[in-house]
Protein backbone atom coordinates (compact mmCIF):
# COMPACT_ATOMS: atom_id res chain seq x y z
CA UNK A 1 0.00 0.00 0.00
CA UNK A 2 1.64 3.22 -1.19
CA UNK A 3 0.44 6.28 0.69
CA UNK A 4 0.87 9.99 0.05
CA UNK A 5 0.37 12.26 3.06
CA UNK A 6 -0.54 15.90 2.43
CA UNK A 7 1.23 18.03 5.02
CA UNK A 8 0.94 21.79 5.51
CA UNK A 9 3.20 24.17 7.34
CA UNK A 10 1.15 26.67 9.36
CA UNK A 11 1.90 29.53 11.74
CA UNK A 12 2.61 28.23 15.26
CA UNK A 13 -0.68 27.24 16.94
CA UNK A 14 0.14 29.34 20.00
CA UNK A 15 1.25 32.45 18.11
CA UNK A 16 -0.95 35.41 17.29
CA UNK A 17 -1.83 35.15 13.60
CA UNK A 18 -2.17 38.15 11.29
CA UNK A 19 -3.09 39.04 7.73
CA UNK A 20 -0.54 40.92 5.64
CA UNK A 21 -2.10 44.37 5.01
CA UNK A 22 -0.58 44.54 1.51
CA UNK A 23 -2.16 41.54 -0.17
CA UNK A 24 -4.51 40.32 2.61
CA UNK A 25 -2.97 36.84 2.76
CA UNK A 26 -1.84 35.04 5.92
CA UNK A 27 1.40 36.55 7.21
CA UNK A 28 3.72 33.52 7.19
CA UNK A 29 6.99 35.40 7.28
CA UNK A 30 6.46 37.02 10.66
CA UNK A 31 5.90 33.84 12.69
CA UNK A 32 7.48 30.45 13.31
CA UNK A 33 6.11 27.71 11.07
CA UNK A 34 5.12 24.31 12.46
CA UNK A 35 3.56 21.20 10.98
CA UNK A 36 -0.23 21.59 11.10
CA UNK A 37 -1.14 19.61 14.21
CA UNK A 38 -3.74 17.33 12.66
CA UNK A 39 -1.28 16.48 9.86
CA UNK A 40 0.92 14.78 12.45
CA UNK A 41 -1.94 12.32 12.98
CA UNK A 42 -2.15 11.84 9.20
CA UNK A 43 1.58 11.02 9.02
CA UNK A 44 1.30 8.64 11.98
CA UNK A 45 -1.69 6.84 10.44
CA UNK A 46 0.20 6.39 7.16
CA UNK A 47 3.24 4.99 8.99
CA UNK A 48 1.06 2.51 10.89
CA UNK A 49 -0.65 1.35 7.69
CA UNK A 50 2.74 0.93 6.06
CA UNK A 51 4.06 -1.05 9.03
CA UNK A 52 1.04 -3.37 8.78
CA UNK A 53 0.74 -3.69 5.00
CA UNK A 54 4.10 -2.72 3.51
CA UNK A 55 4.60 -0.06 0.85
CA UNK A 56 5.96 3.44 0.87
CA UNK A 57 4.96 6.74 2.49
CA UNK A 58 5.51 9.94 0.49
CA UNK A 59 5.05 13.41 1.98
CA UNK A 60 3.47 16.04 -0.29
CA UNK A 61 3.72 19.69 0.70
CA UNK A 62 2.87 22.88 -1.13
CA UNK A 63 4.34 25.97 0.44
CA UNK A 64 7.20 28.45 0.57
CA UNK A 65 10.86 27.41 0.83
CA UNK A 66 10.81 27.31 4.63
CA UNK A 67 8.09 24.62 4.56
CA UNK A 68 11.00 22.21 4.05
CA UNK A 69 11.41 22.26 7.88
CA UNK A 70 8.00 20.61 8.15
CA UNK A 71 8.84 18.10 5.40
CA UNK A 72 12.01 17.14 7.33
CA UNK A 73 9.97 16.56 10.47
CA UNK A 74 7.60 14.22 8.60
CA UNK A 75 10.58 12.37 7.12
CA UNK A 76 12.19 12.08 10.55
CA UNK A 77 8.97 10.51 11.87
CA UNK A 78 9.58 7.75 9.31
CA UNK A 79 8.20 8.72 5.89
CA UNK A 80 10.31 7.48 2.97
CA UNK A 81 10.44 10.43 0.60
CA UNK A 82 8.91 13.80 -0.13
CA UNK A 83 7.65 16.10 -2.87
CA UNK A 84 7.72 19.83 -2.28
CA UNK A 85 5.72 22.06 -4.63
CA UNK A 86 7.37 25.46 -4.27
CA UNK A 87 7.06 28.44 -6.57
CA UNK A 88 6.57 32.17 -5.99
CA UNK A 89 3.63 31.96 -8.40
CA UNK A 90 1.75 29.93 -5.74
CA UNK A 91 1.65 32.77 -3.20
CA UNK A 92 -1.97 33.66 -2.40
CA UNK A 93 -3.48 30.46 -3.85
CA UNK A 94 -6.96 29.75 -2.44
CA UNK A 95 -8.38 26.37 -1.37
CA UNK A 96 -9.69 25.57 -4.87
CA UNK A 97 -6.32 26.37 -6.46
CA UNK A 98 -4.56 24.34 -3.76
CA UNK A 99 -6.66 21.29 -4.58
CA UNK A 100 -5.80 21.70 -8.27
CA UNK A 101 -2.07 22.00 -7.52
CA UNK A 102 -2.07 19.01 -5.16
CA UNK A 103 -3.99 16.89 -7.70
CA UNK A 104 -1.42 17.75 -10.37
CA UNK A 105 1.49 17.04 -8.03
CA UNK A 106 -0.07 13.66 -7.17
CA UNK A 107 0.02 12.92 -10.88
CA UNK A 108 3.84 13.00 -10.72
CA UNK A 109 3.92 10.39 -7.92
CA UNK A 110 3.69 6.87 -9.27
CA UNK A 111 1.38 4.16 -8.02
CA UNK A 112 -0.24 5.62 -4.92
CA UNK A 113 -3.20 3.83 -3.37
CA UNK A 114 -4.22 6.25 -0.66
CA UNK A 115 -3.90 9.97 0.00
CA UNK A 116 -4.17 10.90 3.69
CA UNK A 117 -4.60 14.47 4.92
CA UNK A 118 -5.48 16.16 8.19
CA UNK A 119 -9.14 17.21 8.31
CA UNK A 120 -8.40 20.89 8.84
CA UNK A 121 -5.51 23.35 9.12
CA UNK A 122 -5.22 25.64 12.13
CA UNK A 123 -4.69 28.76 9.98
CA UNK A 124 -7.47 28.81 7.36
CA UNK A 125 -9.68 26.29 9.19
CA UNK A 126 -11.89 25.78 6.12
CA UNK A 127 -11.78 21.98 6.15
CA UNK A 128 -12.48 21.80 2.40
CA UNK A 129 -9.26 20.69 0.69
CA UNK A 130 -9.60 16.88 1.22
CA UNK A 131 -13.13 16.89 -0.30
CA UNK A 132 -11.95 19.13 -3.15
CA UNK A 133 -9.02 16.81 -3.78
CA UNK A 134 -11.31 13.75 -3.98
CA UNK A 135 -13.48 15.64 -6.48
CA UNK A 136 -10.46 16.76 -8.55
CA UNK A 137 -9.11 13.20 -8.67
CA UNK A 138 -12.50 11.51 -9.16
CA UNK A 139 -11.78 9.05 -6.33
CA UNK A 140 -13.83 8.14 -3.22
CA UNK A 141 -13.84 10.55 -0.30
CA UNK A 142 -13.27 8.93 3.11
CA UNK A 143 -13.06 12.05 5.23
CA UNK A 144 -13.27 12.90 8.96
CA UNK A 145 -11.94 9.45 9.83
CA UNK A 146 -11.34 8.52 13.44
CA UNK A 147 -10.35 4.97 12.49
CA UNK A 148 -8.94 3.52 9.26
CA UNK A 149 -8.66 -0.16 8.35
CA UNK A 150 -7.39 -1.67 5.13
CA UNK A 151 -8.09 -5.14 3.73
CA UNK A 152 -6.63 -5.67 0.28
CA UNK A 153 -8.04 -2.87 -1.85
CA UNK A 154 -10.94 -2.13 0.54
CA UNK A 155 -10.57 0.81 2.89
CA UNK A 156 -13.01 1.21 5.74
CA UNK A 157 -13.21 4.26 8.01
CA UNK A 158 -15.23 5.42 10.97
CA UNK A 159 -16.43 8.85 9.86
CA UNK A 160 -16.92 11.15 12.86
CA UNK A 161 -20.46 12.52 13.21
CA UNK A 162 -22.30 14.46 15.90
CA UNK A 163 -23.08 11.90 18.59
CA UNK A 164 -21.65 8.91 16.78
CA UNK A 165 -20.02 7.78 13.56
CA UNK A 166 -20.74 6.36 10.11
CA UNK A 167 -18.92 3.31 8.80
CA UNK A 168 -17.83 4.16 5.24
CA UNK A 169 -16.24 1.82 2.72
CA UNK A 170 -14.48 2.35 -0.60
CA UNK A 171 -12.02 0.76 -2.96
CA UNK A 172 -8.56 2.23 -3.53
CA UNK A 173 -7.40 4.65 -4.79
CA UNK A 174 -9.09 7.00 -2.31
CA UNK A 175 -8.65 10.20 -0.32
CA UNK A 176 -8.78 9.91 3.48
CA UNK A 177 -8.82 12.76 5.99
CA UNK A 178 -8.23 12.06 9.66
CA UNK A 179 -9.41 13.84 12.80
CA UNK A 180 -7.32 14.48 15.86
CA UNK A 181 -7.10 11.59 18.29
CA UNK A 182 -7.18 8.86 15.66
CA UNK A 183 -3.80 7.86 17.15
CA UNK A 184 -0.88 9.22 19.16
CA UNK A 185 1.74 10.65 16.77
CA UNK A 186 5.26 9.45 17.46
CA UNK A 187 8.14 11.76 18.22
CA UNK A 188 11.01 11.65 15.74
CA UNK A 189 13.90 9.59 17.17
CA UNK A 190 17.51 10.79 16.95
CA UNK A 191 18.10 8.05 14.39
CA UNK A 192 15.04 9.21 12.46
CA UNK A 193 16.26 12.81 12.43
CA UNK A 194 19.68 11.74 11.10
CA UNK A 195 18.13 9.46 8.45
CA UNK A 196 15.76 12.20 7.26
CA UNK A 197 18.70 14.25 6.02
CA UNK A 198 19.46 11.79 3.26
CA UNK A 199 15.93 10.83 2.21
CA UNK A 200 14.88 11.78 -1.34
CA UNK A 201 13.21 15.19 -1.64
CA UNK A 202 11.87 16.24 -5.04
CA UNK A 203 11.18 19.90 -5.67
CA UNK A 204 8.54 20.82 -8.24
CA UNK A 205 7.72 24.22 -9.73
CA UNK A 206 4.29 25.07 -11.14
CA UNK A 207 5.55 24.16 -14.62
CA UNK A 208 7.24 20.90 -13.44
CA UNK A 209 3.98 19.65 -11.92
CA UNK A 210 1.86 20.69 -14.91
CA UNK A 211 -0.21 23.05 -12.75
CA UNK A 212 -2.41 25.48 -14.70
CA UNK A 213 -0.86 28.83 -13.73
CA UNK A 214 -4.19 30.63 -14.24
CA UNK A 215 -5.77 28.62 -11.39
CA UNK A 216 -3.20 29.45 -8.71
CA UNK A 217 -1.70 32.48 -7.00
CA UNK A 218 -3.60 35.57 -5.90
CA UNK A 219 -4.72 36.30 -9.47
CA UNK A 220 -6.11 32.79 -9.92
CA UNK A 221 -8.01 32.75 -6.63
CA UNK A 222 -11.80 32.41 -6.88
CA UNK A 223 -12.25 33.86 -3.41
CA UNK A 224 -10.68 37.00 -2.01
CA UNK A 225 -10.52 39.02 1.16
CA UNK A 226 -11.92 42.47 0.41
CA UNK A 227 -11.29 44.08 3.78
CA UNK A 228 -10.29 43.14 7.32
CA UNK A 229 -9.99 44.61 10.80
CA UNK A 230 -8.96 43.49 14.27
CA UNK A 231 -11.90 42.57 16.50
CA UNK A 232 -12.53 45.36 19.01
CA UNK A 233 -11.65 44.14 22.53
CA UNK A 234 -14.59 42.99 24.66
CA UNK A 235 -15.70 45.42 27.31
CA UNK A 236 -14.53 44.27 30.71
CA UNK A 237 -17.18 42.55 32.76
CA UNK A 238 -17.98 42.13 36.42
CA UNK A 239 -15.70 39.82 38.38
CA UNK A 240 -16.74 38.80 41.89
CA UNK A 241 -14.92 36.76 44.52
CA UNK A 242 -16.84 33.79 45.88
CA UNK A 243 -17.77 34.52 49.51
CA UNK A 244 -20.03 31.51 49.77
CA UNK A 245 -22.61 33.10 47.49
CA UNK A 246 -20.76 32.97 44.13
CA UNK A 247 -23.20 30.50 42.59
CA UNK A 248 -26.19 32.60 43.66
CA UNK A 249 -24.63 35.77 42.27
CA UNK A 250 -23.94 34.05 38.97
CA UNK A 251 -27.56 32.81 38.86
CA UNK A 252 -28.70 36.37 39.49
CA UNK A 253 -26.61 37.59 36.53
CA UNK A 254 -28.00 34.84 34.28
CA UNK A 255 -31.54 35.76 35.28
CA UNK A 256 -30.90 39.48 34.65
CA UNK A 257 -29.75 38.49 31.13
CA UNK A 258 -32.89 36.34 30.70
CA UNK A 259 -31.01 33.04 30.42
CA UNK A 260 -33.12 31.66 33.28
CA UNK B 1 -35.49 38.81 -7.49
CA UNK B 2 -32.37 36.72 -7.65
CA UNK B 3 -32.78 33.05 -6.82
CA UNK B 4 -30.62 31.73 -3.97
CA UNK B 5 -30.28 27.99 -3.47
CA UNK B 6 -30.35 26.95 0.19
CA UNK B 7 -29.24 23.37 0.88
CA UNK B 8 -31.47 22.00 3.64
CA UNK B 9 -29.44 20.70 6.59
CA UNK B 10 -31.47 17.90 8.15
CA UNK B 11 -31.35 14.48 9.78
CA UNK B 12 -33.77 12.17 7.90
CA UNK B 13 -36.18 15.08 7.41
CA UNK B 14 -35.79 16.77 10.80
CA UNK B 15 -34.73 20.25 9.72
CA UNK B 16 -31.82 21.79 11.64
CA UNK B 17 -32.18 25.31 12.97
CA UNK B 18 -29.36 26.56 10.74
CA UNK B 19 -31.58 25.85 7.71
CA UNK B 20 -34.16 28.34 9.01
CA UNK B 21 -31.36 30.83 9.64
CA UNK B 22 -30.14 30.42 6.04
CA UNK B 23 -33.66 30.87 4.62
CA UNK B 24 -34.05 34.03 6.72
CA UNK B 25 -30.74 35.44 5.50
CA UNK B 26 -31.46 34.48 1.88
CA UNK B 27 -34.80 36.33 2.01
CA UNK B 28 -32.96 39.57 2.73
CA UNK B 29 -30.84 39.16 -0.43
CA UNK B 30 -33.17 37.46 -2.91
CA UNK B 31 -35.65 34.61 -3.28
CA UNK B 32 -34.71 31.46 -1.39
CA UNK B 33 -35.18 28.08 -3.06
CA UNK B 34 -34.70 25.20 -0.64
CA UNK B 35 -32.87 22.14 -1.94
CA UNK B 36 -33.80 18.93 -0.12
CA UNK B 37 -31.53 15.94 -0.71
CA UNK B 38 -31.84 12.58 1.05
CA UNK B 39 -34.60 10.88 3.03
CA UNK B 40 -37.68 12.20 4.86
CA UNK B 41 -38.91 15.17 2.80
CA UNK B 42 -42.46 14.84 4.19
CA UNK B 43 -41.18 15.75 7.65
CA UNK B 44 -39.26 18.79 6.37
CA UNK B 45 -41.87 20.25 4.02
CA UNK B 46 -43.89 22.42 6.43
CA UNK B 47 -40.84 24.01 8.07
CA UNK B 48 -39.42 25.09 4.71
CA UNK B 49 -42.73 26.74 3.79
CA UNK B 50 -43.02 28.40 7.20
CA UNK B 51 -39.62 30.05 6.79
CA UNK B 52 -40.29 31.44 3.37
CA UNK B 53 -38.89 29.07 0.75
CA UNK B 54 -40.34 30.21 -2.61
CA UNK B 55 -39.48 26.92 -4.27
CA UNK B 56 -38.33 23.53 -3.08
CA UNK B 57 -36.21 21.24 -5.22
CA UNK B 58 -36.53 17.69 -3.96
CA UNK B 59 -34.05 14.90 -4.66
CA UNK B 60 -35.29 12.14 -2.41
CA UNK B 61 -33.82 8.67 -2.23
CA UNK B 62 -31.45 6.27 -0.52
CA UNK B 63 -28.70 6.61 -3.11
CA UNK B 64 -28.24 10.28 -2.11
CA UNK B 65 -28.21 9.55 1.61
CA UNK B 66 -26.03 6.44 1.58
CA UNK B 67 -22.91 7.94 -0.01
CA UNK B 68 -20.59 10.56 1.45
CA UNK B 69 -21.57 14.13 0.30
CA UNK B 70 -20.67 13.67 -3.41
CA UNK B 71 -24.27 12.92 -4.57
CA UNK B 72 -25.53 16.09 -2.89
CA UNK B 73 -22.83 18.09 -4.68
CA UNK B 74 -23.97 16.58 -8.00
CA UNK B 75 -27.59 17.59 -7.32
CA UNK B 76 -26.49 21.15 -6.52
CA UNK B 77 -24.20 21.32 -9.56
CA UNK B 78 -27.07 20.29 -11.84
CA UNK B 79 -29.34 22.95 -10.29
CA UNK B 80 -26.65 25.61 -10.62
CA UNK B 81 -26.32 24.81 -14.30
CA UNK B 82 -30.10 24.65 -14.96
CA UNK B 83 -31.31 27.55 -12.80
CA UNK B 84 -28.30 29.91 -12.78
CA UNK B 85 -28.90 31.03 -9.18
CA UNK B 86 -27.20 34.15 -7.81
CA UNK B 87 -25.58 32.15 -4.97
CA UNK B 88 -25.69 28.87 -3.05
CA UNK B 89 -25.99 28.79 0.75
CA UNK B 90 -25.01 25.76 2.84
CA UNK B 91 -24.56 25.22 6.57
CA UNK B 92 -21.01 25.65 7.82
CA UNK B 93 -21.05 22.15 9.29
CA UNK B 94 -18.54 19.40 8.43
CA UNK B 95 -20.85 17.99 5.74
CA UNK B 96 -21.99 21.39 4.52
CA UNK B 97 -18.41 22.50 3.98
CA UNK B 98 -17.43 19.26 2.24
CA UNK B 99 -20.44 19.52 -0.08
CA UNK B 100 -19.51 23.14 -0.80
CA UNK B 101 -15.95 22.03 -1.51
CA UNK B 102 -17.01 19.57 -4.19
CA UNK B 103 -19.50 22.02 -5.70
CA UNK B 104 -16.72 24.63 -5.93
CA UNK B 105 -14.61 22.25 -8.02
CA UNK B 106 -17.56 21.30 -10.24
CA UNK B 107 -18.62 24.90 -10.90
CA UNK B 108 -15.15 26.50 -10.61
CA UNK B 109 -16.59 28.97 -8.15
CA UNK B 110 -15.23 30.47 -4.97
CA UNK B 111 -16.29 29.08 -1.60
CA UNK B 112 -16.52 31.07 1.65
CA UNK B 113 -16.88 29.10 4.89
CA UNK B 114 -17.94 30.11 8.42
CA UNK B 115 -19.80 33.23 7.29
CA UNK B 116 -21.53 35.02 10.18
CA UNK B 117 -23.21 37.50 7.85
CA UNK B 118 -23.81 37.94 4.12
CA UNK B 119 -24.40 41.38 2.58
CA UNK B 120 -25.30 42.83 -0.81
CA UNK B 121 -23.15 41.33 -3.57
CA UNK B 122 -22.73 38.22 -1.40
CA UNK B 123 -19.91 39.76 0.57
CA UNK B 124 -19.48 37.49 3.58
CA UNK B 125 -18.28 38.47 7.03
CA UNK B 126 -16.05 35.88 8.67
CA UNK B 127 -14.29 35.74 12.03
CA UNK B 128 -10.86 34.29 11.42
CA UNK B 129 -7.88 33.40 13.62
CA UNK B 130 -10.23 32.34 16.38
CA UNK B 131 -12.28 35.52 16.13
CA UNK B 132 -9.32 37.88 16.53
CA UNK B 133 -9.75 39.27 13.00
CA UNK B 134 -12.95 40.11 11.14
CA UNK B 135 -12.79 39.87 7.34
CA UNK B 136 -15.07 40.66 4.44
CA UNK B 137 -14.70 38.23 1.55
CA UNK B 138 -16.11 37.73 -1.90
CA UNK B 139 -16.31 34.71 -4.19
CA UNK B 140 -16.28 34.51 -7.98
CA UNK B 141 -18.52 32.44 -10.23
CA UNK B 142 -21.69 31.38 -8.44
CA UNK B 143 -20.69 32.31 -4.87
CA UNK B 144 -20.88 29.34 -2.48
CA UNK B 145 -21.36 30.57 1.07
CA UNK B 146 -21.39 28.37 4.18
CA UNK B 147 -23.22 30.06 7.06
CA UNK B 148 -22.24 29.41 10.63
CA UNK B 149 -25.07 28.26 12.92
CA UNK B 150 -26.43 30.86 15.38
CA UNK B 151 -25.43 33.86 13.27
CA UNK B 152 -28.87 34.95 12.01
CA UNK B 153 -31.99 34.93 14.23
CA UNK B 154 -34.52 32.80 12.29
CA UNK B 155 -37.79 34.56 11.44
CA UNK B 156 -40.86 32.84 10.04
CA UNK B 157 -42.40 34.23 6.83
CA UNK B 158 -44.96 31.70 5.63
CA UNK B 159 -44.98 30.98 1.90
CA UNK B 160 -46.47 28.41 -0.46
CA UNK B 161 -43.45 27.03 -2.20
CA UNK B 162 -43.68 25.44 -5.63
CA UNK B 163 -42.29 21.92 -5.50
CA UNK B 164 -40.07 20.47 -8.19
CA UNK B 165 -38.73 16.91 -8.20
CA UNK B 166 -35.10 16.72 -9.27
CA UNK B 167 -33.66 13.63 -10.80
CA UNK B 168 -29.91 13.28 -11.16
CA UNK B 169 -28.07 10.36 -12.66
CA UNK B 170 -25.25 10.01 -10.19
CA UNK B 171 -21.76 9.40 -11.56
CA UNK B 172 -19.87 6.29 -10.47
CA UNK B 173 -17.35 8.56 -8.72
CA UNK B 174 -20.13 10.01 -6.55
CA UNK B 175 -21.04 6.52 -5.38
CA UNK B 176 -17.47 5.56 -4.47
CA UNK B 177 -17.72 6.09 -0.72
CA UNK B 178 -20.56 3.92 0.64
CA UNK B 179 -22.05 4.45 4.09
CA UNK B 180 -22.56 0.87 5.31
CA UNK B 181 -23.57 1.58 8.91
CA UNK B 182 -24.52 4.48 11.20
CA UNK B 183 -23.65 4.16 14.87
CA UNK B 184 -25.16 6.36 17.60
CA UNK B 185 -22.93 6.54 20.64
CA UNK B 186 -24.36 9.20 22.91
CA UNK B 187 -27.70 9.14 24.52
CA UNK B 188 -29.58 12.04 22.96
CA UNK B 189 -31.27 14.84 24.83
CA UNK B 190 -28.58 17.51 24.70
CA UNK B 191 -28.39 19.88 21.73
CA UNK B 192 -25.55 19.76 19.21
CA UNK B 193 -22.53 21.71 20.40
CA UNK B 194 -22.33 23.99 17.35
CA UNK B 195 -26.08 24.67 17.19
CA UNK B 196 -26.80 25.13 20.92
CA UNK B 197 -27.76 28.57 22.21
CA UNK B 198 -26.09 27.81 25.55
CA UNK B 199 -22.83 25.89 25.99
CA UNK B 200 -21.36 24.85 29.35
CA UNK B 201 -17.70 23.74 29.15
CA UNK B 202 -15.41 22.17 31.70
CA UNK B 203 -11.63 22.20 31.85
CA UNK B 204 -8.53 21.25 33.79
CA UNK B 205 -10.01 22.62 37.03
CA UNK B 206 -12.42 19.68 37.17
CA UNK B 207 -9.52 17.37 37.97
CA UNK B 208 -11.08 14.16 36.64
CA UNK B 209 -13.66 12.54 34.36
CA UNK B 210 -16.02 11.81 37.25
CA UNK B 211 -16.47 15.54 37.96
CA UNK B 212 -17.92 16.21 34.50
CA UNK B 213 -21.22 15.15 36.10
CA UNK B 214 -21.24 18.65 37.65
CA UNK B 215 -20.95 20.23 34.20
CA UNK B 216 -23.65 17.94 32.76
CA UNK B 217 -26.05 18.74 35.61
CA UNK B 218 -25.51 22.48 35.12
CA UNK B 219 -25.92 22.11 31.34
CA UNK B 220 -29.15 20.13 31.75
CA UNK B 221 -30.59 22.75 34.09
CA UNK B 222 -30.25 25.27 31.23
CA UNK B 223 -30.94 22.95 28.26
CA UNK B 224 -27.33 23.50 27.18
CA UNK B 225 -24.75 21.53 25.24
CA UNK B 226 -21.59 20.30 27.00
CA UNK B 227 -18.13 21.32 25.84
CA UNK B 228 -14.63 20.69 27.12
CA UNK B 229 -11.24 22.33 26.90
CA UNK B 230 -8.35 20.58 25.20
CA UNK B 231 -6.74 19.86 28.57
CA UNK B 232 -9.87 17.91 29.55
CA UNK B 233 -10.19 15.98 26.27
CA UNK B 234 -6.44 15.25 26.11
CA UNK B 235 -6.67 13.83 29.63
CA UNK B 236 -9.50 11.57 28.43
CA UNK B 237 -12.04 13.10 30.82
CA UNK B 238 -14.54 13.89 28.06
CA UNK B 239 -14.97 12.77 24.40
CA UNK B 240 -12.76 14.51 21.92
CA UNK B 241 -15.65 15.58 19.69
CA UNK B 242 -16.80 17.88 22.49
CA UNK B 243 -13.56 19.86 22.43
CA UNK B 244 -13.99 23.61 21.97
CA UNK B 245 -10.93 25.43 20.68
CA UNK B 246 -8.50 25.95 17.87
CA UNK B 247 -8.10 22.22 17.21
CA UNK B 248 -11.69 21.42 18.10
CA UNK B 249 -15.08 23.00 17.47
CA UNK B 250 -15.79 26.69 17.11
CA UNK B 251 -18.96 27.76 18.90
CA UNK B 252 -20.76 31.07 19.04
CA UNK B 253 -23.74 30.62 21.37
CA UNK B 254 -25.82 33.27 23.13
CA UNK B 255 -24.25 32.16 26.42
CA UNK B 256 -20.92 30.39 26.98
CA UNK B 257 -19.97 29.20 30.45
CA UNK B 258 -16.31 28.34 31.04
CA UNK B 259 -15.91 26.27 34.21
CA UNK B 260 -12.40 25.56 35.46
CA UNK B 261 -10.93 26.74 32.15
CA UNK B 262 -8.03 29.21 32.25
CA UNK B 263 -8.71 30.54 28.75
CA UNK B 264 -5.48 29.95 26.85
CA UNK B 265 -5.47 31.23 23.24
CA UNK B 266 -6.14 27.65 22.06
CA UNK B 267 -9.48 27.69 23.90
CA UNK B 268 -10.44 31.32 23.29
CA UNK B 269 -10.07 30.72 19.54
CA UNK B 270 -13.07 28.41 19.72
CA UNK B 271 -15.47 30.52 21.78
CA UNK B 272 -14.58 34.21 21.99
CA UNK B 273 -17.29 35.29 19.54
CA UNK B 274 -19.98 34.02 21.94
CA UNK B 275 -22.51 36.76 22.79
CA UNK B 276 -22.24 36.47 26.58
CA UNK B 277 -19.37 34.75 28.40
CA UNK B 278 -19.28 33.76 32.05
CA UNK B 279 -16.41 32.08 33.87
CA UNK B 280 -15.74 30.29 37.12
CA UNK B 281 -12.09 29.81 38.04
CA UNK B 282 -10.11 29.81 41.25
CA UNK B 283 -7.21 31.77 39.72
CA UNK B 284 -8.05 35.52 39.60
CA UNK B 285 -5.28 35.97 36.98
CA UNK B 286 -6.82 33.45 34.54
CA UNK B 287 -7.02 35.03 31.05
CA UNK B 288 -10.64 33.86 30.68
CA UNK B 289 -11.69 36.68 33.04
CA UNK B 290 -10.43 39.30 30.57
CA UNK B 291 -13.13 38.27 28.07
CA UNK B 292 -15.86 37.34 30.58
CA UNK B 293 -19.00 39.45 31.01
CA UNK B 294 -19.40 37.95 34.45
CA UNK B 295 -16.82 35.98 36.41
CA UNK B 296 -16.66 34.26 39.76
CA UNK B 297 -13.25 33.76 41.36
CA UNK B 298 -13.71 30.71 43.52
CA UNK B 299 -13.73 26.95 43.90
CA UNK B 300 -15.92 25.49 41.17
CA UNK B 301 -16.84 22.57 43.46
CA UNK B 302 -18.66 25.10 45.67
CA UNK B 303 -19.87 27.55 43.04
CA UNK B 304 -21.27 25.14 40.41
CA UNK B 305 -23.55 23.00 42.65
CA UNK B 306 -24.90 26.19 44.23
CA UNK B 307 -25.50 27.67 40.78
CA UNK B 308 -27.32 24.54 39.52
CA UNK B 309 -29.49 24.56 42.63
CA UNK B 310 -30.25 28.30 42.27
CA UNK B 311 -31.25 27.83 38.62
CA UNK B 312 -33.66 25.03 39.58
CA UNK B 313 -35.11 27.24 42.33
CA UNK B 314 -35.56 30.25 40.09
CA UNK B 315 -37.12 28.12 37.35
CA UNK B 316 -39.61 26.54 39.75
Amino acid sequence: MNIVVCVKQVPDTWAEKKLDPNDKTVDRAGVDGVMNEIDEYAVEEALRLKEANGGEVTILTMGPAKAVETIRKALSMGADKAVHVVDDALHGTDALGTSHALAKALGTIEGWDLVIAGSESTDARMSVVPAMLAEQLGVPQLTMARKVTVEGTTVRVERQQEGGYDVVEATTPAVVSVVEKINEPRYPSFKGIMAAKSKPLTTLTVADAGIDASQVGLAGAKSEVVDFAARPPRESGTIVKDEGDGGAKLAEFLQSQKFI
Amino acid sequence: MAEILVLVEHADGTVKKVTLEMLTKARSLGEPSAVFVGRGYAAAKDKLAEYGAQRVYVAEGDEYADHVVAPTAEVLAQLVSEKSPAAVFLASSAEGKETAARLAVKTQSGVLTDAVDVAEGFVATQNIFGGATIVQSRAQGTPIVCLRPNSTPPEAAPAQPAEEQVSVTLSDAAKGARIVDRVVEEKGGRPDLTEASIVVSGGRGLGGAEHFALIEALADSLGAAVGASRAATDAGWYPHQNQVGQTGKTVSPQLYMAIGISGAIQHRAGMQTSKTIVAVNKDPEAPIFSIADFGVVGDLFNVVPQLTEEIAKRKA
